[in-house]
């Protein structure tokens, strides 16, 4: 009984040996990536600094007023006036379908016949 | 514990009966009582000293075992370090209020030589000049070869000219990381903002430290490395300064003015959202002019006019009398004072603009209208000099503006020492006494803001400030009612913008010359508005230095002809950018009115 218990410990011994060597390397391995990783980070952030400077610097009023000047013709963008503001009740409802926007124009050989009425329309 | 007695009856008397002397009982009791009390007392020292050992020894073994677990471990760098922002941002980006960025930090190269790598220092000097055309190449040679080790070429490289510097090829040429501060927006609140520069240099960092304005104001909380990664937020809006810094310079342009300055503060919180003075400069480069002998500090290019410009702003005073005098109850809006130019005081004689006479009797509605300065002198008499310091203290007007600004504490207002009536008279009206444009777009903030001071800040707030009262509501009301009267139907009619209810008080002043006296031909033109009046939100102020209107037969130097259209101009542009919703009859849009058949 005692050998084998000897040999047990010794094997369990070796066992836990190997389990230790390899999470040793294993940890060492993870440091590392997360040493690179974090390097990584450092230089995505410093990339993400300098694009959020660059956006600021091309998006500066100057440079958006010179270019809304230059393609005036194409987008007609002018200073915002006091005459743009309006409220929701100035706006229109739009007009109200009528008879002949309802059928489609290709859709008339295989119509069906119905009745009924339209909604009165309000001028 | 029971007591022995020290003569027990019994054992005395028989010793007694035994002929022996009975003081040996009661030697030898007490001898027992004693060991007794020296046993319990030894016992409790015991105690503590085992106690005491106890904790030196648990003291001992926790910093041992500390010591060991120290001595054990690896030395590294704390890694959780990394994590935060501060790995790119060692000083803290500032932003407008809706988070635009204004300043921020960029990862550039300083250049320095080691020159006893150099392999060729002749070729290194002439390629250096070559690419750097501000360097001379024989003094550059000439410092490579003095015998010393060491030497700052160029503080901050661009990408491509470090490219160029790595192509020369010669490994004394060295490169250290450098950060720099970086305002996209070129001119832009550029005085707000002021300038960064390098503090303590080394090879492998330097330290940036603000120069000017907030960067120097605030360089604690910019450098705080713990809140490096959150962006300092200012009150200042981006687009609005940007109009702003525009239609000002035009305006600048078409008065034929040599400086100004616009302040624009939200009256509930006393956030500035604009503060702009004229000629600007660019942060990113910070100029430093040399100015000819004999002139005048504004003009240089860095003198920030809005907060270190103390001018004397003339009629924009004239409001705080009348405002003060309602809230005494010593008038109202429509009662009569003497108007009848000119006025004598004394060996003094105060005239009216053009020599006008609006007299004999003004209300005082139409002293402030018509800009009486004898209407303002009767009304300030009487108030008296006691009292109208005091008010026009608490509006702030006789210390620097508290804004977060390095050079706010140092633009003292200018505050005549003694208090004769005739100060009395000429302070009612905006002279002898001289006030930054802040300072003043303070005080109206004060009156639009209902009566309840307000302190000006640079920084975002979100919540209304709370401010002492200085005057009632209803004088507040009548004040801003006033000053709605100006722009209806007095000097600043060229004011009125159509939705927004401009009220405003112009302010003329001729500057001091240096002699002594005044300039004729040279002003400072001043208007301070408040919009809408019925519900003021705003508070603007424009300043023009030396301002001249020449489209008419003769040449027009008042606030109402300059100051006044411009900040017409600068209300039209902005009110929609901030917000502010019109209150006139909105023109139908094309295309979206119902059509019937």
């Amino acid at each position: 009984m005692r050998p084998i218990l000897y040999v047990l410990s010794f094997l369990a011994v070796m066992a836990l040996g190997f389990w230790a060597y390899r999470e040793n390397y294993a940890t060492q391995a993870a440091l590392r990536e997360v040493a690179t990783l974090q390097d990584d980070i450092a230089g995505l952030r410093e990339g993400l600094a300098i694009q959020r400077a660059e956006w600021a610097f091309l998006n500066r009023p100057d440079r958006l007023r010179e270019l809304a000047v230059l393609n005036f013709d194409r987008l007609g963008l002018m200073p915002m006036e006091p005459h743009q503001f309006g409220t929701p009740t100035e706006i229109a409802y739009p007009p109200p379908p009528v008879a002949a926007d309802l059928v489609p124009e290709d859709g008339l050989a295989d119509a069906v016949d119905v009745s009924g009425s339209l909604p009165e329309q309000t001028p | 514990m029971t007591r022995t007695p020290l003569r027990p009856l019994a054992r005395i008397l028989h010793a007694r009966s035994q002929g022996q002397n009975p003081d040996t009982i009661e030697r030898e009791n007490l001898r027992a009582r004693h060991e007794e009390i020296r046993e319990r007392a030894r016992g409790r020292a015991q105690l503590r000293l085992l106690f005491l050992s106890l904790c030196f020894f648990s003291a001992f073994t926790v910093i041992g075992a500390r010591m060991g677990m120290l001595a054990a471990t690896e030395p590294m760098e704390p890694r959780t370090a990394s994590n935060g922002a501060e790995i790119t941002a060692g000083r803290a980006d500032i932003v407008d209020r809706n988070g635009r960025v204004l300043a921020t930090n960029m990862l550039t190269h300083a250049l320095y030589v080691q020159t006893k790598d150099l392999i060729d220092p002749a070729h290194a000097a002439a390629e250096l000049a070559r690419i750097f055309p501000d360097l001379d190449e024989a003094v550059l040679l000439q410092r490579f070869t003095d015998g010393r080790k060491f030497l700052w070429v160029k503080k901050v490289l661009s990408p491509e000219q470090m490219q160029q510097v790595h192509d020369i090829g010669d490994p004394g040429l060295l490169f250290g990381p450098r950060e720099m501060r970086l305002y996209p927006n070129g001119q832009l609140a550029a005085h707000v903002l002021g300038g960064a520069s390098f503090g303590a240099e080394g090879v492998d960092s330097a330290e940036v430290i603000g120069t000017a304005g907030l960067e120097k104001a605030m360089d604690q909380r910019l450098r705080d490395p713990a809140q490096a990664g959150t962006p300092l937020q200012l009150s200042l809006d981006l687009t609005i300064q940007a109009t702003i810094e525009e239609v000002l310079h035009t305006g600048m342009v078409m008065m034929n003015a040599k400086g100004a300055a616009a302040v624009l503060m939200d009256v509930q919180t006393g956030e500035i959202i604009s503060l702009a003075s004229l000629p600007a400069y660019d942060p990113n480069n910070r100029p430093n002019p040399v100015l000819p002998k004999g002139a005048e500090p504004g003009d240089s290019p860095l003198f920030n006019r809005a907060v270190q410009g103390v001018y004397e702003l003339g009629s924009a005073f004239k409001i705080f009398a009348a405002a003060q005098a309602m809230d005494l109850g010593l008038v109202n809006p429509e009662s009569m004072v003497d108007a009848n130019a000119p006025m004598v005081w004394g060996k003094f004689k105060i005239k009216e603009f053009e020599n006008h006479n609006y007299g004999p009797l003004l209300s005082v509605s139409d002293v402030i209208a018509k800009s009486s300065n004898v209407g303002t002198a009767h009304i300030a008499l009487m108030i008296g000099g006691e009292r109208q310091q005091t008010f026009l203290k608490a509006l702030g007007l006789f210390d620097p503006s508290p804004v977060e600004l390095i050079e706010a504490p140092y633009a003292k207002p200018i505050v005549p020492k003694r208090w004769p009536d005739i100060t009395t008279i000429t302070v009612s009206y905006g002279h002898g006494i001289a006030a930054s444009p802040l300072a003043l777009a303070t005080a109206y903030a004060t009156i639009a803001n209902g009566g309840i001071a307000v302190t000006p800040t640079l920084l975002k707030r979100n919540a209304p400030m709370e401010g002492v009262r200085v005057m009632s509501e209803q004088t507040a009301a009548e004040a801003v009612k006033m000053l709605r009267r100006v722009v209806t139907e007095g000097t600043a009619s060229l004011g009125e913008v159509k939705g927004y209810e401009v009220a405003g008080k112009t302010g003329t002043a001729e500057k001091p010359r240096p002699t002594g006296g005044y300039y004729d031909d040279k002003v400072v033109n001043t208007f301070a508005a408040v919009f809408p009046a019925s519900n003021p939100r705003y508070v603007l102020t424009v300043t023009l230095d030396e301002p001249v209107e020449t489209t008419g037969p003769k040449p027009r130097r008042t606030a109402g002809w300059t100051a006044v259209p411009v900040a017409a101009e600068v209300i039209r542009r902005t009110a929609p950018l901030l917000g502010l919703k019109p209150q006139v009859e909105a023109v139908g849009l094309d295309g979206l009115t119902a059509v019937s058949n």
